[in-house]
């Protein structure tokens, strides 16, 4: 058994305008610490397969489990990066991953909740930076405290929703480098489950890359294994025939899918036909 | 430099303007005080305003430090039921739902109403008073804090979710901290509120203070004293509400 199993999947939301079928039989399996990366284009239902999958929001039909438990709400091992870096504007940077230790050991001395939280920071390059505050610190930077956050806990699992998302080319590739160290630095591998609409990133950082096809509702590719050599530098990705391979598998998969007629995705017997209400409310 | 003096003349010439047409209706109205005689017969208060001659026969400065020690109590007891309240219909639509007719309901109705239900409520003038400053004076800390809490961006809510932070600690490092701005807005706007019941208040209970003295001294026929009293109650309230916006502005730097 895989160590995240996702069967059956579904979720639609109802609002004064009708119903919206966002994932529809959707099932996916991670093995125990690979790094999966979701990839689609904005508003294909890829933030609310990863809510689903986390424990954030409840599905209408089909399981989930992880280490064989069903999800049930949010895992005590698991956590969580956001696009928007989600800190706490009033805490130091060290206040902010303090919360989060806190929440997690509560049995530790307050010495020791602070040591581990430092060491998360120092970790991520942020060793002189822990008592600013979030505005005092770049875009890069706040999501490296967020990552500090995630890894400081010492997760089984990890879900980020684009956590590079809203960062430039440049910080973006540092930090996709940062991530790649902090995944296969630990004692314990760290299962991992990416959304990103970016498919250099996917490759960059992924053992298999699941396309999602556009819906709604949305339904998920055949896994891509990328089977390339860590570390993985951007520069090598570009010409390595391998990558490019991969490159193309996945644009032309996701392309396939946006060239389909929408009608298509309601196939009949398959449950409520899908409203065409395309925009997704975030 | 000029942009300087422009910009302290400008008040002064207003407030000339003002004095001048006080003075213009002195002289159409023959029971009104002319400035001249308003300083004349108040100028024993100013200049010793710290001088207490009989029970309400006080420096103005006694006299407004008797009304802004009501006020604070009032004021205190207010916000001490509001704030609160502002946190639960915050988090609670179900009991915003139940309670937000009655809070509109209650909102406009004037201290002056207030008043004769607190004296026969608590039957002494001082709790009626204190009564009334904080049931007037706390509707804008409930509302303000109430939208505080409402206005807390999703991705704080999911801090606390995905960090799985209890009840206690979602309240004290998350809520309050993100509601603090709002909430204090609303106690800025409640302060006002009391300053303006205060002089009710006393007009009604006959308490030493500002109001107080102003109504005895309309009864006694001192009109000059109504102006003084006038006077002082806006610079209070002024001063006051500056106060309170350097302590705003000091928050929202942080």
């Amino acid at each position: 058994m895989a160590f995240i199993e996702v069967t059956g999947l579904s979720k639609s939301f109802t609002t004064s305008s009708g119903t919206r079928h966002v994932l529809r039989d959707v099932s996916l399996t991670v093995e125990h610490g690979q790094f999966i990366s979701i990839v689609g284009a904005m508003g294909s239902g890829k933030s609310t397969l990863l809510a689903l999958v986390a424990g954030l929001a409840p599905a209408d039909a089909g399981t989930i489990t992880i280490g064989g438990e069903p999800v049930r709400g949010i895992r005590p091992d698991s956590a969580f990066v956001f696009q928007n870096y989600s800190l706490l504007p009033w805490f130091t940077a060290l206040e902010n991953v303090r919360l989060a230790v806190e929440a997690a050991f509560p049995a530790l001395s307050r010495q020791d909740q602070r040591r581990t939280a430092t060491e998360a920071l120092e970790r991520v390059g942020l060793g002189t930076a822990l008592n600013r505050r979030p505005r005092q610190l770049s875009g890069g930077m706040r999501q490296r405290v967020a990552l500090a956050r995630a890894f400081a806990t010492r997760p089984r699992v990890l879900f980020m929703d684009e956590p590079f998302g809203a960062l430039d080319a440049l910080t973006r590739e540092t930090l996709q480098q940062d991530l790649a160290r902090l995944c296969s630095d630990g004692d314990q591998p760290v299962t991992t489950v990416m959304i990103t609409n970016s498919v250099e990133e996917a490759i960059l950082l992924s053992d298999h890359i699941v396309p999602i096809l556009a819906g709604p509702p949305a339904t998920l590719g055949a896994p891509i294994v990328v089977d390339l050599a860590r570390p993985r530098s951007a520069a090598q990705l570009a010409h390595e025939e391998q990558a490019t391979q991969v490159r193309a598998s996945v644009i032309s998969t996701l392309t396939a899918a946006l060239a389909r007629p929408k009608a298509s995705a309601g196939s009949p017997g398959r449950g409520p036909v899908a409203l065409a209400v395309v925009e997704e409310t975030r | 430099m000029k942009q300087r003096f422009v910009n302290l003349l400008l008040p002064l010439a207003g407030i000339a303007m003002a004095v001048a047409g006080w003075w213009a209706a002195s002289q159409a109205v023959p029971d009104l005080p002319s400035p001249l005689r308003t300083w004349e017969e108040s100028k024993l208060y100013i200049v010793e305003p710290l001088t207490k001659r009989g029970e309400t026969d006080q420096g103005i400065l006694l006299l407004a430090w008797y009304s802004l020690m009501r006020v604070a109590r009032g004021f205190l007891l207010g916000i001490a039921i509001a704030t609160p309240v502002g946190f639960l219909l915050g988090v609670s639509s179900t009991l915003t739902r139940m309670f937000d007719p009655i809070m509109q309901v209650l909102r406009p109705i004037s201290p002056l109403a207030w008043l004769p239900l607190g004296l026969i409520l608590f039957q002494k003038s001082e709790p009626a008073a204190l009564f009334a400053i904080a049931v007037c004076s706390m509707w804008p800390t409930v509302i303000n804090t109430m939208v505080g809490v409402r206005a807390i961006p999703q991705d704080y809510w999911n801090v606390a979710k995905v960090l799985r932070l209890s009840r206690t600690t979602t309240f004290t490092k998350i809520i309050l901290p993100a509601t603090l701005p709002y909430t204090f807005t609303g106690y800025r706007l409640s302060l006002g509120i009391a300053w303006l019941v205060i002089v009710a208040s006393e007009m009604l209970t006959g308490t030493p203070g500002v109001g107080g003295f102003l109504w005895q001294e309309y009864n006694s026929l001192v009109y000059a004293h109504i102006l003084l009293a006038i006077i002082t109650i806006g610079v209070v309230g002024f001063v006051l509400d500056r106060l309170m916006g350097l302590a705003e502005a000091r928050l929202r730097a942080v």
